[in-house]
Formats: C-alpha cells, structure tokens, sequence
C-alpha cells in the first residue's frame, strides 16, 4: 500500500480545554512507515496527542499538515478507542457500519464484514449476536476489525491492549502486525513496555503535554537522549 | 360498587356484542391518535436528535421549552387551536374546525413535547456513547440523526408510547375542536364525558373498561411487533 498520508508536519499544535493547555505545542515529523508508539506517564497527553492528530480534539494553535489534503486525509485514517465503543447493533451490523457510512451496497458491505470477521477470527456464531454483550477481548478485537475494514492508510490506536489479558492482546499484537506489514501506518499510545518494543518502529515519548524525544526504536530503547525518557524505561517515576 | 360492577360487564356485553357503536368509537379513537402519535414522531425525534447532537445558541432554552410544555394543559391547546381553526381564524378557510383533522392537529401539539423530551433524554445518553466513534468516522449529520434514532429505537419505542397514552386519554383539547359529534368526531373520552354528563355511570365505566383495554393491546402490540424482550439480539 502506497501511503499518501505521509509525510507528517506537525508544527506548534497546541489543544487546550477550558483554559488550559492539554498538549503542545508539539513539533513533530513523521514519515510514512512502520508503527509510531508514542510513550509517556500517565496524564503525558498521549491520549490527546492522538486525538489531536486524528482531528476529534480541536486545534488551538500550530499547523498539523498532511501530504494531502486534509479532508482526504480524514477519509483515509480511523481511530480504535482505549475503551471499544459498540454501536448497539450486532456483531456483523457493527462491522459493516463504517461501509454502510461510505455509500457501500448493504449486500456487499455484509459480505465484506463477514469475510474480515473471519480473517480476524471473529466466529461464525458471534456474527448475529449484540455486540454490547461480547468480552473485553472480543469488543476491542470487533472495534480494531471495523476500523480495518475501511482499509485506512493510518490507524490510530488508543492503548489498545490495556484492559486484554495475555492472550487477546497477542491476537490484537498479531492483527496489528500483519496490518503494518501490508503497509497500514499505525500511532498508537500505551503503557505496555513489551508492547513497545514488540511493535515500535519509531518512538514518540511525550511529558508533561510535550514531545520530549523522537526517535527510531532501536535507538530509543538502545539509550534515549534525555534523563527523563531513561528514567521513564527504568521504570522510575517520571513527572 | 355496584356501577363499578356494573360497568365491567356492561363492558364484557360490549366487546362480546361488538357492540357496533362502540366498534366505531373505539376505531375513530384510534384512528386519531395513531395518526397523531405518527406524525408528532415524524417530528419530535429527529428534533430530539439534533438537540443531543448540535450545539447551538438557545439550545438549553429550547429543551427548557420542550421539557416546560410536556405540561401544557389539554384545554389550552384545544383553545389555540380553535382559535386558529375557526371561520374568523388565520386557517379558518380550511373548514377544519370539529372534524378529526382538527382533533388530530391539538393531539399532536399536546404530545410533541412530551415525546421529543424522553426521546432527547435517551438520545442525549447515546450520544454522549457515540460522539467521539462517529466523529472518527467522518460521518455526517444526517447520518449521525439516522443512527441514534435506529440504536435507540427501544428507548424511543418507549417515548412513542408515552405519547400514545397521553394521546388516546385526552379528552379536553378534542371536545374543544371536535366538538364530540356523534358519528364524526365521537371518541371513546368524549362519549365517557358525555356519559358522565346524563349520569349514564354503568356506561362511562365500560367505555373506559374498553378503553383501557385497547391502550393495553395497542401496547402490548407494539412490544411484540419490536420485540422488546429478545436478548442477545437487535
């Protein structure tokens, strides 16, 4: 997949609520391979960071600049939450959603949610029933194969795997990997140290509502540049 | 006791009979306020959804407002809408005025309210579920209005049945505009009033035996059209 979002310019992006700065400004480039892990204490802003990027957190200040247009970009991007949000519908509605949205046939939008709900082993027997009743597993596994569907250039995720036990956070870890492999780009926020490096291309580590370090995740890990990232990998508590 | 025993096999002959009357009354009572009920949907939910969804300036007044008039008296809508309906009125030319067109127009404004108001209530919560999904999605309002009002559909059945309670009980704005003409504009409320009125309580009683069961099928009805009680599926 040839991805025509990158590269990304972010340049002072500032987002405040209620009076207060949340994040930024944030200076940040990023090109168009691999995963992004952005990383960082509770309350680093890596949450808003994402949603900043992603356009549901509002803009105050600074520029966030795609290789298109924005409005292209957004049609090409989709964000899986921290917390999955099911629309009360079943399984195989829930799925079919996003193409339903996008002017998809009902017919084929069916379809296609069938064919990704097997791809991502979502079982024959799941497909009718409502997905408000699924395990914590299954519902980030469902909200992470409806955003796949729309086969987006740019995945956001939000902590993805944080509430998953071992074994449904490997099932996620394996559809992301293969996702990236094809050449989805993915930023996602988390705490899961192994996770990072399981995953992390790049690295992004924010505190205090900044970027305080970007780089490869070889080099990252291998010994970031400030006192804080290192401490942060020591697993010392970092404000 | 007695009119209360009386009135309850009174009833039973009634319904046994199909007391051809009674038949009549009961379906132009339904008539009516199923039409209503309809279109007082057609309005007050997509209105509920766009005040979950849209932020605009006299927002909170207008739910004020909406919550403020699910309390509007019968009678001054009955009022109002003579007024408007009479022959000196602005829609006097229509000749409306003590038809079931009339009687439907006061039923709709009584319950708009009190529909759009529980409707927002439920809506307001799932929006609160959906905002940030379908602002991720890119999805547009019409959609957005479309998808609450399909995945609250339980919730609204619930605010549509409301309205249709208020609707096939009221008796004050229909009596005021339909003016209870037997064999035009007689209901099942309005022929209770008028049975009150000749001291007929036996007869009342029925009525309101009948109508009280027919507000009940009409209910159950509809839970079992929707199917309410089927978990594990939507």
């Amino acid at each position: 997949m040839v991805n025509g979002l990158f590269p990304l310019s972010v340049k002072g992006a500032l987002t405040r609520r209620r009076g207060k700065v949340l994040v930024g400004p944030v200076d940040l480039e990023l090109d168009g391979q691999g995963t992004c892990v952005v990383l960082g204490p509770n309350g680093a802003g890596k949450t808003t960071l994402l949603r900043m990027l992603h356009g549901i957190a509002r803009l105050h200040q600074g520029r966030i600049d795609w290789a298109c247009d924005t409005a292209i970009a957004r049609n090409a991007q989709a964000f899986v939450f921290q917390q999955p949000v099911m629309l009360r519908r079943s399984v195989v509605e829930n799925l079919a959603y996003p193409l339903r949205m996008h002017g998809v046939p009902r017919r084929e939008a069916m379809e296609r949610a069938r064919d990704w709900a097997g791809r991502v082993g979502l079982g024959e027997e799941m497909l009718e029933r409502s997905a408000t009743v699924l395990s914590g597993g299954e519902k980030q596994k469902l909200a992470l194969t409806r955003a796949l569907i729309q086969e987006p250039e740019l995945v956001f995720l939000d902590e993805p795997s944080s509430s998953l036990d071992g074994r449904a956070t490997r099932e996620i870890e394996e559809i992301l990997t293969t996702c990236s492999a094809a050449g989805t780009r993915l930023i996602m926020s988390t705490h899961d140290m192994g996770q990072a490096r399981r995953l992390a291309d790049t690295v992004v580590f924010l505190l205090n509502g900044s970027v305080h370090e970007a780089a490869p995740a070889e080099v990252f890990f291998a010994g970031p540049k400030t006192p804080e990232a290192q401490a942060f990998l020591n697993g010392d508590i970092v404000e | 006791m007695v009119d209360l025993w009386q009135g309850l096999s009174q009833a039973f002959w009634l319904v046994i009979t199909a007391d051809a009357e009674l038949v009549e009354i009961a379906m132009r009572s339904l008539r009516i306020t199923l039409s209503a009920l309809v279109l007082a949907c057609l309005i007050a939910m997509p209105l509920a959804a766009l005040l979950a969804i849209r932020r605009f300036r006299f927002r909170r007044t207008v739910i004020a407002v909406l919550n403020t008039l699910m309390g509007l008296p019968p009678v001054v809508v009955g009022l109002m809408v003579y007024v408007l309906l009479s022959r000196s009125g602005p829609l006097g030319a229509l000749g409306l005025l003590f038809t079931p067109t009339a009687m439907i127009m006061a039923q709709m404004i009584i319950i708009v309210p009190l529909i759009a108001s529980i409707a927002h209530q439920s809506l307001r919560d799932l929006w609160h579920d959906y905002h940030d999904l379908l602002i991720s999605m890119n999805v547009s309002q019409t959609q957005k209005v479309a998808t609450l009002l399909w995945d609250a559909r339980r919730a609204l059945l619930t605010a549509a049945l409301a309205g249709f309670g208020r609707g096939i009980g009221e008796v004050g704005a229909i009596m005021i505009v339909g003016g209870n003409i037997d064999n035009v504009t007689r209901v099942l409320t309005t022929a209770i009033a008028l049975e009150t009125g000749k001291g007929q309580f036996a007869l009342a009683l029925a009525l309101g035996f009948v109508l009280i069961a027919l507000a009940l099928a009409v209910n159950l009805a509809i839970h079992g059209l929707s199917r309410t009680e089927r978990d594990g599926r939507w």
